[in-house]
């Protein structure tokens, strides 16, 4: 974000410009452009959508799949939902949390390469307990399962 | 309609809620989110009602419907509640011992009254966030606060500040400024009004400055009116003990702050009352150092130097500065005074310095000088033309109700060389060159009559003299105004065409209209305008000049002016100078008085003696060295205040005064509106109110003055002014009245020239672009504008003494425009030296795009860096005001 030049946002906004009910795909798209939603960016579109500080940073707080912080690499989402919390999935989370270092506050490691959060539900309960890594399902989830999940990933990567 | 509420049937009107009807009929029903003056949101559930087959509802989002049956207080409902309480305790820190809120909580009163002591569902350990204080004002405990949103209403519909809004969501919900980072941080917008801590049903917001100094049982009440800006908002100030600790809203329908509105001002500069550098006792000054005396001994001494000097240079030797922050009451006494007991008229006072260019214009075009609308018509208005004045800082609860108005479709032409707040806001944006007003205005009725925008049965049947100003703007096209004010053509044309096609458009005005050389013309164009589309007389319309001072307005009407007696009535009509001298038992003087900077100009010559009632004119008035050396030139000078300030400083005798806290009276608010001033607390040591010291005074010098009680003044006042005909405290202790008001059944009037003008028929005068008189050239290469802000009043006598205040806003400033200060490798906060062609001023450097380049802007409220320094005295001819927006200076950077 640093050197991010907001005005590469401008294309962006331009199209919602004046429009009522913007906000929310603007804060997505920038979102998406960025990885994350920046107070700079924040602040860049309130001026550009002429709209209050505490309406944007309400806004983005309020939405899940809004981040304040800069995300890793892959997103985990771990699903909660009643059939996966049933079948064991604060299980997974405990053990997701232990490898990667994260807590239920800080769940981005620090070399941003994991973010975790939990879920209400997928939508993919015959799976239970699912978890998915930015696209990919992740369905029968085991503690055991995850050490070699997450290895798989650290390979790939290099 | 008929509904019926627990077997009983009432009346009810289509539209009305369920919660209404059961208020107007008394019938009790709790709530912790609704207020009358907020939307409607239904969020905390707790005035459920049972309507038919026992469906729950809201009553404050149900609608009345005929023959609806409702229960308030079946079992179902009570249970319904007493789930939703206990909910809310199970979140709720059980803290009352040590709550600022307890004996004023209603999450408390209504634990209390279902019988929960502590929650069903546990009790909340710990706390789930900090609390935010970092702000000198405001204290926000989110722990304590249930999310009934009624602050974030509060905030985003009365005050429009948009400066909180919820965060986060679910179990974390909170209410948060932007980015979390509290009332006080860098991009909070929060202007610090208060009204948010007014409508906190609980804890979670309280007042800084207020924390342990007492809770609401320990607390007196008592209401009055705002000592700062001419908007006049109702207070309720608390007391403990001798001290003011608090000050809280008062809700009246018939006030100019319907809501509980205030600024941070009103709200939080109220130290200064209890502050030790009060004056407790009458000063004499002996070889050169003030000796505390006792009143006998300070009332005879200035009894006999202002008698010698009038027998031994004649009465108008002698002239008297009356207050705009004085009562009416004082003001009327303190030119009585100088009428009666020493026989002069040269009577005046600071409105010399802000709006005499208003009262001369308006009254030579109108008939009468005063606002001509009402506040509360800023809801009724299509259109706001705002030129040469900043409502959000300098009267800011009517900036608050412009951004309300401006919310639901009001369109706005803002015209001011700096962009101040509402220039965001505004359809047409306007920058003139300071001082080009007249060119402007001119070119803008241009327009309107060469495409027929004019109103021409309202110019046939209400005015005279058209003629001559159609004429007279023919030489102001659009493209010769541009050249002198810098304003492109078409947005001259444009905000014409949206001025004089609006059905109710609203003129509003300050100092930067009235302040110049040409301050009466500027005022006159606008009544031009306002008459050419036919915008006066009407709800909604008018010319509005905002007035500064709480009773700027009284003190004029009351005849603190050399040239009118009470109620404007001339002081060189022979009827007049009759009536005066058969009331008041006097030999009249029968020509017009020395103005205000007219006597600091004859300090010494002409005029050896000066009585100074609350005023301080080393800060407010233009070209500093020069009062000083004229103060210093005067045999004596006797000055009355509740501080020892910079004038009082040079005096003979300082006379300690009653604050407004502290005595009874009236203020009149820039809408001509009459209110009580009530006292809440004892004067400091010896004290006493400025009508006291006047009769007493009086009294020495041989001229009876027994009044037992302001009331009695009013009672005179009423007697001697037409306008005022039907004020009298009785009176107004039900109702604030709008003067002109006649007799005792008159209601008053909300807006001026309805029908006819106060004149007969409104006058054009014609009027011609004259430069400002100083320019810029080689040597001093910036205009310099002088103003207000927010957080400061006046000569800073007051604000500077609140430690509140003077937390968030320390430091004087001058602002420079961003590339200037690139050019002159200035940054922001560095020290700079300002200087005019009068004098220099050391201050800090404030660096952004406010001002336009080649142009500066600078408080007047700071003793340390007083830009009235470096302010020019030249005149406008026709009303004396000097030209205090206008100043060519030159800025250094001190390295």
């Amino acid at each position: 974000m640093e050197n991010y030049d907001l005005q590469k946002l401008d294309p962006i906004i331009e199209n919602y410009r004046g429009k009522a009910g913007s906000l929310i795909p603007v804060l997505h798209k920038v979102q998406t452009e960025i990885g994350y939603l920046p107070i700079e960016a924040q602040k860049y579109v309130a001026d550009s959508l002429q709209l209050p500080y505490s309406k944007v940073f309400g806004v983005a707080t309020f939405y899940t799949q809004f981040s304040l912080e800069p995300k890793g690499e892959y997103v985990i989402h771990v699903c909660d939902g009643t059939a996966c919390h049933v079948r064991g999935s604060t299980d997974i989370l405990k053990e997701l949390r232990e490898q990667l270092e994260l807590t239920e506050e800080k769940i981005t490691t620090d070399d941003l390469q994991f973010t975790l959060e939990t879920v209400s539900c997928l939508g993919a309960c015959g799976l239970a307990p699912v978890m998915t890594i930015n696209d990919k399902v992740y369905g029968g989830m085991t503690p055991e399962k995850i050490k070699n999940v997450l290895a798989e990933l650290d390979g790939s990567d290099q | 309609m008929k509904i019926t509420i627990n077997n009983q049937e009432y009346q009810a009107k289509s539209g009305q809620t369920v919660l209404e009807v059961a208020r107007e009929n008394e019938i009790k029903i709790p709530t912790l989110c609704y207020s009358e003056h907020l939307s409607i949101t239904g969020a905390c559930r707790l005035c459920i009602v049972e309507i038919e087959n026992g469906q729950l509802v809201p009553a404050c989002a149900t609608p009345v419907s005929e023959g609806m049956k409702i229960e308030t207080d079946s079992e179902e409902v009570y249970e319904a509640r007493k789930t939703v309480i206990d909910l809310l305790l199970s979140d709720h820190p059980l803290t009352c011992m040590t709550c600022e809120a307890n004996g004023d909580c209603k999450l408390q009163d209504l634990a209390y009254e279902y019988g929960l002591e502590e929650s069903s569902y546990g009790i909340k350990e710990a706390p789930r966030f900090e609390i935010q204080q970092e702000n000198p004002f405001i204290v926000f405990d989110p722990d304590k606060c249930i999310i009934c949103g009624k602050c974030v209403r509060a905030d985003q519909e009365l005050q429009c500040s948009m400066a909180i809004d919820f965060s986060e969501r679910g179990f974390k919900t909170k209410v948060a400024a932007a980015f979390d980072e509290g009332l006080g941080g860098d991009e909070s917008s929060c202007v610090f009004c208060g009204l948010c801590v007014e409508n906190c049903p609980t804890g979670a917001l309280k007042y800084k400055p207020a924390i342990r100094k007492g809770r609401d049982y320990d607390l007196r009440k008592e209401r009055t009116t705002c000592p700062y800006c001419g908007v006049g908002c109702q207070l309720e100030l608390q007391i403990k003990d001798n001290e003011v600790v608090k000050v809280a809203s008062i809700y009246d329908k018939d006030s100019p702050n319907p809501a509980g509105e205030a600024c941070v001002k009103g709200r939080f500069a109220y130290d200064y009352i209890n502050h030790p550098d009060r004056l407790r006792k009458p000063l004499i000054k002996k070889d050169g150092e003030f000796v505390e005396v006792s009143w006998e001994e300070a009332l005879n001494y200035t009894a006999e130097r202002l008698q010698e000097i009038k027998e031994k240079d004649g009465p108008q030797a002698l002239a008297g500065l009356s207050s705009a922050k004085c009562t009416n009451e004082e003001n009327y006494l303190m030119q009585k005074f100088m009428r009666a007991v020493i026989g002069t008229n040269s009577v005046d006072h600071c409105a010399r310095l802000c709006h005499a260019s208003t009262v001369a214009g308006l009254a030579r075009a109108f008939g009468s000088g005063a606002m001509t609308n009402s506040i509360a018509e800023t809801a009724d208005s299509d259109l706001f033309f705002i030129i040469g004045s900043n409502p959000t800082e300098n009267h800011p609860v009517i900036g608050s109700m412009m951004k309300r108005a401006l919310a639901k479709g009001t369109k706005l032409i803002v015209a001011d060389p700096r962009e101040i707040e509402l220039s965001s806001w505004a359809d047409v944006n306007i920058h003139q060159q300071p001082g080009s007003d007249v060119a402007l205005v001119n070119a803008m009725i241009n327009v309107i009559i060469n495409e027929g925008l004019h109103d021409k049965e309202f110019i046939k049947e209400r005015t005279i003299n058209f003629d001559l100003i159609a004429s007279t703007i023919e030489d102001y096209t659009p493209e010769t105004a541009e050249k002198i004010s810098g304003v492109p053509a078409e947005e001259i044309r444009k905000a014409a065409r949206l001025y004089a096609k609006a059905d109710r458009a609203a003129i509003y005005f300050a100092m930067g209209i009235t302040q110049h050389k040409t301050g009466t013309d500027n005022v006159l164009a606008l009544a031009n305008l306002a008459m050419v589309t036919g915008n006066v007389g009407k709800k909604g319309a008018g010319v509005n000049p905002l007035r500064g001072q709480n009773n700027v307005q009284g003190a004029c009407d009351l005849g603190a002016l050399p040239n009118v007696y009470p109620g404007y009535q001339k002081v060189e009509d022979p009827a007049m100078q009759e009536k005066f001298a058969e009331a008041w038992g006097i030999e009249p003087d029968t020509e017009n008085g020395l103005t205000v900077v007219e006597i600091f100009n004859e300090a010494g010559k002409d005029i050896k003696g000066i009585y100074i009632m609350g005023e301080n004119p080393v800060l407010s008035d233009p070209d500093q060295n020069h009062i000083k050396q004229a103060l210093e030139d005067l045999e004596f000078l006797v000055v009355q205040d509740i501080f020892m300030t910079e004038t009082a400083e040079y005096a003979d005798v300082v006379l300690p005064a009653a604050s407004f806290a502290e005595k009874s009276g009236t203020f009149t608010n820039t809408e001509r509106r009459i209110q009580l001033v009530n006292p809440a607390v004892e004067s400091p040591g010896e004290a006493k109110p400025d009508w006291q010291i006047i009769s007493m005074l009086a009294s020495k010098m041989g001229y009876a003055m027994d009044y037992a009680h302001p009331a009695e003044i009013m009672a005179e006042i009423a007697s001697l002014t037409p306008i005022y005909g039907g004020v009298y405290h009785g009176r107004l202790r039900e109702k604030t009245l709008q003067w002109p008001c006649p007799d005792r059944r008159h209601a008053g009037t909300k807006f001026l020239h309805e029908g006819e003008f106060a004149r007969g028929k409104g006058k054009f005068h014609p009027v011609t672009y004259l430069p400002p008189a100083e320019k810029v050239d080689a040597d001093y290469d910036y205009i310099m504008m002088t103003g207000r802000m927010l957080y400061h009043f006046h000569t800073g006598t007051m604000t500077r003494r609140s430690a509140a205040i003077n937390a968030q806003e320390a430091d004087a400033y001058v602002e420079i425009n961003c590339k200037d200060a690139k050019r002159l490798g200035i940054k922001e906060n560095d020290r700079v030296k300002v200087t005019s062609r009068r004098g220099e001023v050391e201050t800090y450097a404030r660096v952004g795009d406010r001002v336009q380049p080649g142009q500066m802007f600078m408080p007047f409220h700071y003793a340390e860096s007083p830009a009235n320094r470096l302010t020019n005295p030249v005149l406008d001819e026709k009303a004396k005001i000097p030209e205090l927006k206008v100043t060519a200076v030159k800025l250094e950077k001190i390295s």
